[in-house]
């Protein structure tokens, strides 16, 4: 696939990677065996047609053929951007092995493009009107999903949102580069056009209790708030200027848009030095966001080594093509400051030592390898964990040790009502994961409310 | 959208606007605050829920023209939409009937400290209050509280109404006199921690309610954090009250002037308001 150049779009936000073209969509569709027993499908999370819409592709067929993904992937215009499709679909692909698995995530995405640029409608198949009121708690990828399948079936479903804007992380936190803010605007409006209800500016738990919501005649919830709780390094001075959490950082570049400041009202420091801590995609969207923003240098530290990044690769290429640096087997350990400002990180240098409980190599820190790195910004993408904002306020609901919800893999929780899925059961995890947890979630929806 | 039911000037720089906002009114309770965005390209600011009624379903707010979206909330008039409001958030005041209460208030946070008093009374304390401003003309909803105390006493910083000097004199002068079983404080950051610093030396528990930075106020990016104790916290969702003995308030009032230059840019380029003053 294409990419902007990356001279010029280091300079901008706008999508790096620009889609297929007609001709080579078709090339990479010619080469799909349309395997009877389709490995592909059992990689996909919510069990796409692989094979099924890649055909469809073939005979240009391109209307059909989204419709095809939609019978399953409501948001196949995000899935096809952000997919780690390389773990999923296309490493079950039965030309994986000869390094030429089918790229079926630039397909999704070509079809969806497709239809967008088409300003054509997907048809809705008004299923017969149940009446019940189900209420979806957060708008991510999860809620979103979760939301579509149940207008689907006919329920009338309201989407809460807790910031001014649907789409959770798909808004918040993946930079416009990565997915452009337009393409969930335009994902969202066709869950709106399923007769979904959206309601930003409410946060459940605070403008309104689950009490209160079945008192407004809403009969099975489902929670897919996400990991919305920064983790930082518990070190000393973490709260100089200039140290941010990704969440914060990424917050404020992408939904308030503080790459347009002063022209948006929310500002961002723009470093000139930046190091960014973590090294999963979170870690690479923080970083390439800082060189975005005008730094001149940007430095991922990550404790491992580069196979055991979490990231996707594609996105490991993209940074370090925009000059990003790696330091890697390297553990912050200290922050110094200067006049309230970040101006330091001391760091150790690891070695990798036996396995631990994720089967990577456990990082051990080499007794006197301390070194400095200068610095005006550090930002902290070291994981997220559930926000207890509202499941502090259902005290009933079963959690875990970490703060997650109990659920099974059907989204049932210890409350007969209440359903769950995504990062906030999980932790986090994938977009895609999110989606097929709320669609098995929806499911055990339906089954709840047609037994009672 | 939020319609504006009223608009109030209080004085020069500080307004009173009543807003229809039904399920926050439903929810509110005393020291739980909104987050603002007026418009689309708006930034998202946190402001005290002065009064809230559930019947009328509106809520209440007091603020001061500062930066740039007070300025252009400012400009808004009656049956204008404000796009976004999002509440309530922040812990309800912790307060509970503890006696003799002394309540402390600075500035615009003499508008947070209202709601509260009004509380404390309520379920029975006895209350002592304090106030403080600049100058006369800066001094706000001092009738308010005299409802509320016979014991109330104004500074002001030039001796144009009440007593001249701070809030930190009268404090000091009551303390030496009696006890209280503690002490509430809200107002500008250098106002609170004096007020920390003296009632320490009485050893009196001291509330301080802190007006941070924040984004989404909901716990999710730490933009607000606070040293307290050995604990980082968030004032968004851990707060805004805080134990005021254990603040850092050197660490809090850098971390409130972080974006300073940029502030600064955002006024300087005015609002994108269509209508003039």
């Amino acid at each position: 696939m294409q990419k902007q150049d990356v001279k010029k779009r280091v300079k901008n936000f706008n999508e790096v990677a620009l889609g297929l073209t007609d001709q080579e969509a078709q090339r990479e569709a010619k080469g799909c065996l349309g395997c009877k027993k389709a490995s592909c499908i059992e990689g996909c999370p919510v069990g796409i047609d692989i094979p099924a819409f890649i055909k469809l592709i073939k005979e240009k067929k391109y209307s059909e053929a989204i419709e095809k993904i939609k019978e399953k992937n409501n948001l196949p215009a995000i899935c096809g951007r952000v997919c780690p499709q390389e773990d999923q679909c296309e490493k079950m692909c039965i030309l994986f092995k000869k390094g030429k698995a089918i790229k079926i995530g630039y397909l999704e995405r070509f079809v969806s493009d497709c239809q967008m640029q088409n300003k054509s409608k997907s048809k809705q198949d008004k299923a017969a009107k149940k009446k019940e009121r189900v209420a979806i708690v957060g708008s991510g990828p999860a809620g979103l999903t979760c939301s579509a399948d149940l207008a689907k079936m006919g329920y009338d479903v309201t989407l809460f949102e807790s910031l001014h804007k649907p789409g959770g992380v798909l808004v918040y936190g993946i930079p416009e580069f990565r997915l452009p803010k337009s393409i969930v605007e335009y994902e969202v409006d066709y869950v709106r056009s399923l007769g979904v209800t959206v309601e930003p500016n409410v946060i459940i738990g605070r403008t309104a209790g689950l009490d209160d919501l079945r008192r407004e005649g809403f009969k099975a919830f489902f929670i897919g708030t996400g990991a919305g709780l920064p983790y930082f390094l518990g070190i000393d001075s973490e709260n100089l200027n200039g140290v941010y959490s990704a969440n914060e950082f990424l917050t404020r570049t992408n939904l308030m848009k503080a790459y347009l400041f002063p022209e948006y009202d929310t500002p961002i420091t723009k470093g000139k030095k930046v190091g960014v801590i973590g090294g999963g995609n979170v870690a690479m969207d923080s970083a390439r966001c800082a060189k975005r923003l005008g730094a001149e240098e940007v430095t991922i530290i990550y404790r491992r080594t580069e196979k055991e990044m979490p990231a996707r690769i594609e996105e490991i290429e993209n940074a370090k093509e925009e000059g990003i640096n790696f330091k890697l087997l390297t553990n912050p350990v200290k922050i110094f400051g200067k006049d309230g400002w970040v101006d330091e990180v001391e760091c150790m240098e690891n070695s990798l030592g036996e396995p631990d409980a994720s089967g990577r190599r456990r990082p051990v820190p080499i007794e006197g390898s301390n070194f400095k790195i200068k610095l005006d910004t550090l930002i902290c993408a070291i994981g997220q964990g559930p926000n207890p904002l509202l499941l502090s306020t259902i005290p009933e609901l079963k959690l875990t040790k970490r703060g997650n919800i109990e659920a099974d893999d059907k989204g049932i929780t210890s409350m007969a009502d209440v359903f769950a899925g995504g990062d906030i059961v999980t932790g986090a995890a994938t977009v895609i994961s999110a989606m097929g947890a709320a669609k098995k979630a929806a499911v055990a929806i339906n089954e709840y409310l047609e037994k009672k | 959208m939020f319609r504006i039911v009223s608009k109030d000037k209080i004085n020069p720089v500080i307004h009173k606007m009543v807003i229809e906002a039904p399920r926050i009114a439903m929810k509110a309770r005393p020291g739980q605050f909104v987050m603002v965005m007026i418009d689309d390209k708006g930034e998202r600011i946190p402001l005290t829920i002065y009064d809230h009624d559930g019947k009328k379903g509106t809520i209440t707010i007091i603020f001061q023209e500062a930066g740039k979206t007070t300025k252009t909330l400012a400009k808004l008039k009656e049956s204008d939409n404000i796009v976004n409001i999002a509440g309530p958030l922040g812990r309800p005041t912790s307060i509970k009937r503890t006696g003799k209460i002394i309540l402390i208030g600075g500035g615009v946070g003499i508008a947070e400290l209202v709601p509260i008093a009004r509380y404390a009374k309520e379920i029975g304390n006895d209350l002592a209050i304090i106030i403080g401003a600049r100058s006369k003309d800066l001094l706000i909803l001092e009738d308010e509280l005299k409802g509320l105390t016979e014991r109330l006493i104004v500074t002001t910083d030039d001796g144009s109404c009440g007593e001249k000097g701070l809030v930190t004199g009268p404090l000091k002068r009551l303390l030496e006199k009696e006890k209280f079983n503690l002490a509430y404080c809200v107002g500008p950051d250098i106002m609170m921690r004096a007020v920390c610093r003296t009632t320490k030396e009485f050893d009196l528990e001291t509330i301080v309610s802190l007006d941070a930075n924040m984004i989404d106020a909901t716990g999710m990016c730490g933009t607000c954090r606070v040293m307290v104790g050995s604990e980082t916290k968030f004032t968004c969702v851990d707060g805004p009250e805080f134990d005021g003995h254990k603040v850092d308030f050197a660490e809090f009032m850098t971390r409130q002037k972080r974006f300073r230059k940029e502030e600064q840019v955002s006024l300087e380029k005015g609002c994108r308001c269509k209508s003039k003053m």
